[in-house]
């Protein structure tokens, strides 16, 4: 994570306004954002509820249309719903009806991957995340946490070039959070992923990202985006008790303003 | 941070959903009979009863045996009369199926058309509604006129009245997917197709069934109906035949052979739920099932 030679661009956001027009009113989820997330970089977003983070990552994915301005992904504009990604959605979205197993392989069905691939990532990521001996659960038997675990796996299978995560661990208890965070970093470190992530903690966000993105209460804006330099990322509790770590959340903090802060 | 003791897991509730984790899942046709058996208990001794009740009123002749007869006349008369009555119910089980299959593949492709087109939907819906208030049996003695005394008429209204809750089940299931499900899809790069054969159609299937149990108990009415108002055959026929004679115990031997059909369909559509989609079942296995 030193100094590198110049990356290109993996996901830039320019300008963008998202409208929501519904009965009642016309909703202002997002205006003016502009963004640039290298290739390989971890950035996290933090913002009050409803300020449009989760259009944001929609947005980068296709799957909202931008009223204003442009989203180029991996150098391709984004008109439709792009697949060159993975996405870890805010409620689990696990199929009732497959199995833990048969919800992870089921990324590698739709994209006609080999069966012996599918079959070996899967079997990788399910111990990689401690769901061994749950791949024959059905997601309603799985606590929240374990579901989100499900879908973690689910879009990590096919080593999508970027990540896209909305409140993956939200539904984690405390350790296995941190577990989850400190796994995350590895994945992150050893797949060359680009990684946007959506987050209520503060804290989880100073630890992974190399940038936060803090916006503002809707319509969402870009308050600032503070680079994060943490002394040594792999030793968990090393991170979290830096200087610069309880620098940065502070001032990510003061920037949500206590009223607005969730956590 | 309240987030840092959010409800979830703990390393207690791992070890909890590791217990519920064993429990039963995939379920073979073995299990799902057994499983009747063991709960089958309570409405039988129910029905015991009211077979008791029946019996009362005929001992103590409450009511002369030419309006109730006893249950022991009922039965010698099934018992007797095994060819008549085993023909006549294979023609209203075959009209009663017949209409069943008919209104799923119809009402399914009504229900898809009305997901995936507003036009449609804007249109077909309201008129649906109101052709569910039309009592339809009132349609049949015109269908008779129509199509004459073959089974055709008959299927027909019983293929009019199971129609509805189809269409209406198929439409509420095929709807009730989570649209976030079909953002999943689309980053997987689904297609139209592989969207609905993969996640719309499987998210329906706890709404279809219940609509599919309700139409096959409608169906058997229909048919039945339908074989009232013009027919020589079928257990409509039976019954409307032995009221003409004043054979009572005949009247109430096809009741209850028709009755018997009616829950033999039922426990039939509901053996194929069970198998189709055991991940439901589990769920709410203690959920009643309405029956009009
Ligand atoms: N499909 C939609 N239709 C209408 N309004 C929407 C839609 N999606 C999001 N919104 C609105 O846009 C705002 C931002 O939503 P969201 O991106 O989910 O916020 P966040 O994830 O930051 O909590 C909210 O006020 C929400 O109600
Ligand atoms: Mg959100």
């Amino acid at each position: 994570m030193q100094k590198q030679p110049p990356l290109s661009s993996a996901v830039s956001i320019d300008g963008v306004g998202v409208q929501f027009r519904t009965k009642r009113a016309d909703v202002t989820a997002l205006d003016n954002v502009t963004v640039d997330v290298r290739e390989r970089e971890f950035v996290s977003i933090v913002g009050p509820s409803g300020c449009g983070k989760s259009t944001l990552l929609k947005l980068v994915a296709g799957l909202v249309r931008p009223t204003s301005g442009s989203i180029t992904l991996r150098g391709e504009p984004v008109t439709s719903p792009r697949s060159d990604i993975g996405f870890v959605f805010q409620k689990a979205a696990l199929l009732e009806w497959r199995t833990v197993r048969r919800n992870i392989t089921l990324q590698g069905e739709m994209r006609r991957m080999p069966k012996a691939e599918i079959a070996r990532r899967t079997a990788e990521l399910i111990e990689m995340t401690g769901l061994a001996g749950f791949e024959d659960a059905m997601p309603h038997e799985l606590s929240g946490g374990m579901q989100q675990r499900v879908s973690l796996c689910r879009a990590l299978l096919h080593q999508p070039p970027v990540l896209l995560m909305d409140e993956p661990f939200g539904a984690l208890d405390a350790l296995t959070r941190e577990q989850m965070n400190s796994e995350l970093h590895r994945i992150w470190q050893e797949t060359r992923t680009t990684v946007l992530l959506v987050t209520h903690s503060v804290a989880e966000a100073v630890y992974l990202s190399e940038r936060v993105l803090v916006m503002s209460r809707r319509p969402g804006r870009v308050l600032e985006v503070l680079p994060v330099e943490l002394p040594d990322r792999n030793d968990y509790s090393k991170a979290m008790a830096s200087a610069e770590f309880g620098a940065r959340t502070a001032r990510i903090r003061e920037l949500l303003g206590a009223r607005t802060a969730h956590d | 941070m309240t987030h840092l003791i959010s409800d979830g897991e703990t390393a207690t509730g791992r070890d909890q959903d590791g217990v519920t984790a064993v429990r039963g899942r995939r379920r073979s046709i073995g299990t799902v009979l057994a499983r009747w058996a063991s709960d089958g208990w309570r409405p039988l001794l129910a029905l015991l009863f009211l077979l008791f009740i029946w019996w009362l009123i005929t001992a103590i002749e409450l009511a002369p045996p030419y309006l109730v007869p006893s249950p022991q006349e009922t039965w010698r008369t099934i018992v007797e009369n095994p060819g008549y009555l085993w023909d006549n119910t294979v023609v209203t089980a075959y009209e009663t199926l017949a209409a069943f299959v008919l209104s799923v593949v119809f009402g399914l492709l009504a229900a898809v058309a009305m997901v995936y087109s507003r036009t449609v939907e804007k249109t077909a819906y309201p008129l649906l509604v109101l052709a569910q208030v039309v009592p339809k049996i009132a349609l049949a003695p015109l269908f008779v006129v129509w199509l004459g005394f073959g089974l055709t008429p008959k299927i027909l209204i019983a293929l009019l009245i199971a129609f509805f809750p189809v269409v209406v089940s198929g439409y509420v299931g095929l709807r009730s997917i989570d649209p976030e499900m079909l953002d999943l899809a689309s980053t997987m790069g689904a297609g139209p197709i592989q969207k609905f054969l993969r996640f719309r159609f499987p998210a329906s299937l706890p709404h279809l069934f219940s609509g599919l149990k309700v139409a096959v108990t409608l169906a058997v009415t229909g048919a039945v109906v339908g074989e009232f108002v013009g027919s020589n055959k079928g257990l409509g026929n039976v019954i409307l035949e032995a009221n003409g004679n004043v054979n009572t115990a005949l009247l109430f031997a096809a009741l209850i052979v028709l009755s018997a059909l009616g829950v033999v369909l039922f426990l039939l559509v509901e053996l194929i739920e069970r198998l189709v989609m055991p991940w439901h079942t589990t769920v709410r296995e203690a959920s009643v099932t309405t029956t009009s």
